[in-house]
């Protein structure tokens, strides 16, 4: 197998620009498949830019210009006959906020399945079975069995996260993108969804972005440390942290700039 | 020499401080009379067009058709000429007015033609309604051949209050937190399934709102009509709901005031009282059920 082969995200030669305004340059990364990869660095220098290139989310603003290629899982997902919409669901993404919609908790997992298929293929068993398994999946079944009916609004901020990846789970998706996801929730809450993603990584590869190089540090196996739009260092995770090989790297790690 | 001096109270007000406390009180009194003066004509016009309309105001006024020129009788044709030019305008606004503000709002993107738009649409809801009832009279009353009709004058009527159907829709659709939409699009949903699922649900209650406010505009106005459609009198059943056709010529309350008030002489002094009273107490009710619509949709809807 080509080295290639392990490698759920490359980017090559990658930029973007918001307007005249480049926020990603020349960017060649490979993520790794089934691993978690942070992507680390101080505020405004590209991460989450970079983490929303990999479902295309940012096109939905005009001013975005992207040259370069991204291959997710071997495609080029910038070629013209790719479907954003099964894109989206082989990537999926969780935000900063935990963002349920504002329906029943049940109706929450299995949005993702009515929006893929027409009404009558959707059988109500199947639909159970659905949310059974990705509410187990995120460790979410045990509490809220008895209440898939109510409003995922209502919820604690942790079992809304959990909630936003599970919805993202019936759609068997590859990539999972999480862009700070811990960082509206509390300490416990946040030792909870760290402990998920270690689950989850025995299944998916899953892009973090966080401002929290404890975190960082924790909870992934690469980190990709950028500045200014640019790809500083690519390194396992101790490594990073123990002897990095980028005197920027270390000056931020140690927390001289930030 | 130092020992004796008296201890200085920290913090005390100094004739500086204390000036621009003097001013902000006074500053709060005058907001508050302001907005006191909001309500005062209010009340006051409600209760002068009551006093003055009582020895009309009865169900028989309503219902019944002007009679000996305008100087006796009611109103009937005049209140089914509203309802008529109202509910035929909206019906074309409201759909027109509506989809544009979602194509506006959710699909078109930061462009030379969004802004073109936004500029037409805040100078349309600008024009004088006078200039409308010119532009209606060329445009279908003549050019389209629709003739001197209720036609002509609701689709004037529905030219007047698309813009502001347009700008309280997309008010509406923007208040939708964008992470619902970013929720939906990331697990591969189209823009349209968004909006349905998600949008829609999620506005509903401000797009009535805007839309149903947009009646009392539709019923108060008197020169779109006038050019247009409504007539000083038409012949008409007593209490006859289906009175008129879409190329008749009808009556309306707003014209039909100003006819009474000003055209007729020696009309019983309570009747355009009363007329006010019909117009003003049909808008009011369906305002009142704009709220309720609103507060019902509202309390179903929870983030």
């Amino acid at each position: 197998m080509s080295p290639t082969a392990a490698l759920s995200i490359v980017t090559r030669g990658l930029n973007l620009w918001y307007g005249s305004f480049q926020a990603l340059i020349d960017v060649s990364i490979g993520i790794r498949e089934r691993q978690i990869t942070s992507l680390i660095g101080p505020s405004g220098c590209g991460k989450t830019t970079l983490l929303r290139c990999f479902n295309r989310i940012n096109e939905r603003f005009s001013y975005v210009r992207t040259t370069g290629e991204i291959e997710v899982l071997g495609q080029s997902i910038l070629a013209p006959e790719v479907s954003l919409i099964e894109l989206r669901k082989a990537v999926g993404m969780v935000f900063q906020r935990p963002n349920p919609l504002p329906i029943s908790v049940y109706e929450n997992v299995v949005f993702g399945l009515r929006v893929h298929s027409r009404r009558s293929e959707l059988r109500r068993s199947e639909l159970d079975q659905a949310v059974e398994t990705a509410l187990t999946e995120v460790g979410l079944w045990k509490d809220l069995k008895d209440r898939l009916g109510a409003r995922a609004t209502t919820l604690q901020l942790e079992q809304q996260q959990k909630l936003c990846i599970a919805r993202l789970l019936p759609l068997k998706p590859e990539v999972i993108l999480m862009d700070e996801p811990c960082s509206a929730l509390d300490v416990e809450a946040t030792r909870a969804i760290e402990e998920l993603m270690f689950t989850l990584r025995e299944r998916y590869t899953i892009v973090i972005v966080t401002h929290n190089m404890a975190q960082a540090r924790r909870a992934s196996d690469e980190c990709i440390f950028m500045l200014l739009g640019e790809v500083v260092e690519h390194s396992p995770t101790a490594d990073l942290f123990l002897n990095p090989r980028k005197e920027k790297t270390a000056d931020y790690i140690e927390g001289r700039y930030g | 020499m130092d020992a004796i001096a008296p201890p200085v109270t920290r913090f005390a007000r100094t004739p500086g401080v204390a000036r621009r406390e003097r001013l902000q009180a006074v500053a709060k009194w005058v907001f508050f009379t302001m907005a006191l003066a909001m309500i005062v004509p209010l009340v006051a016009i409600v209760v002068y067009l009551l006093v003055q309309a009582a020895p009309s105001l009865n169900w028989e006024f309503l219902v019944e058709v002007p009679k000996k020129g305008m100087r006796e009788g009611g109103i009937w044709p005049a209140f089914v000429g509203t309802l008529y030019l109202v509910a035929i305008s909206l019906a074309i606004a409201a759909p027109i007015g509506v989809l544009a503000a979602i194509y506006l709002n959710e699909y078109s993107r930061e462009s030379w033609f969004n802004r073109v738009i936004n500029l037409a649409v805040i100078n349309l809801a600008g024009v004088p309604s006078i200039v409308h009832a010119l532009f209606g009279l060329g445009a279908f009353v003549y050019a389209a051949r629709f003739g001197y009709s209720i036609i002509s004058a609701s689709l004037t009527l529905a030219i007047m209050t698309l813009p502001v159907i347009i700008a309280s829709t997309r008010e509406a659709l923007a208040s939708v937190p964008m992470s619902f939409r970013e929720a939906c699009w990331n697990v591969g949903a189209t823009r349209w399934q968004t909006i349905r699922a998600v949008v829609l649900p999620n506005s509903i209650s401000g797009i009535l709102t805007g839309v149903i406010l947009q009646v009392s505009r539709a019923a108060g106005e008197t020169a779109p009509i006038m050019f247009t459609g409504a007539v000083f009198f038409k012949a008409v059943q007593r209490g006859d709901w289906f009175p008129y056709r879409l190329g008749d010529q009808c009556m309306a309350l707003s014209m039909h005031l100003y006819t009474v008030s000003t055209q007729v002489p020696n009309v019983r002094e309570s009747i355009p009282y009363a007329t006010a009273v019909v117009l003003l107490g049909s808008v009011l009710l369906v305002n009142a059920t704009a709220i309720a619509v609103r507060v019902w949709l509202r309390g179903r809807k929870k983030w």
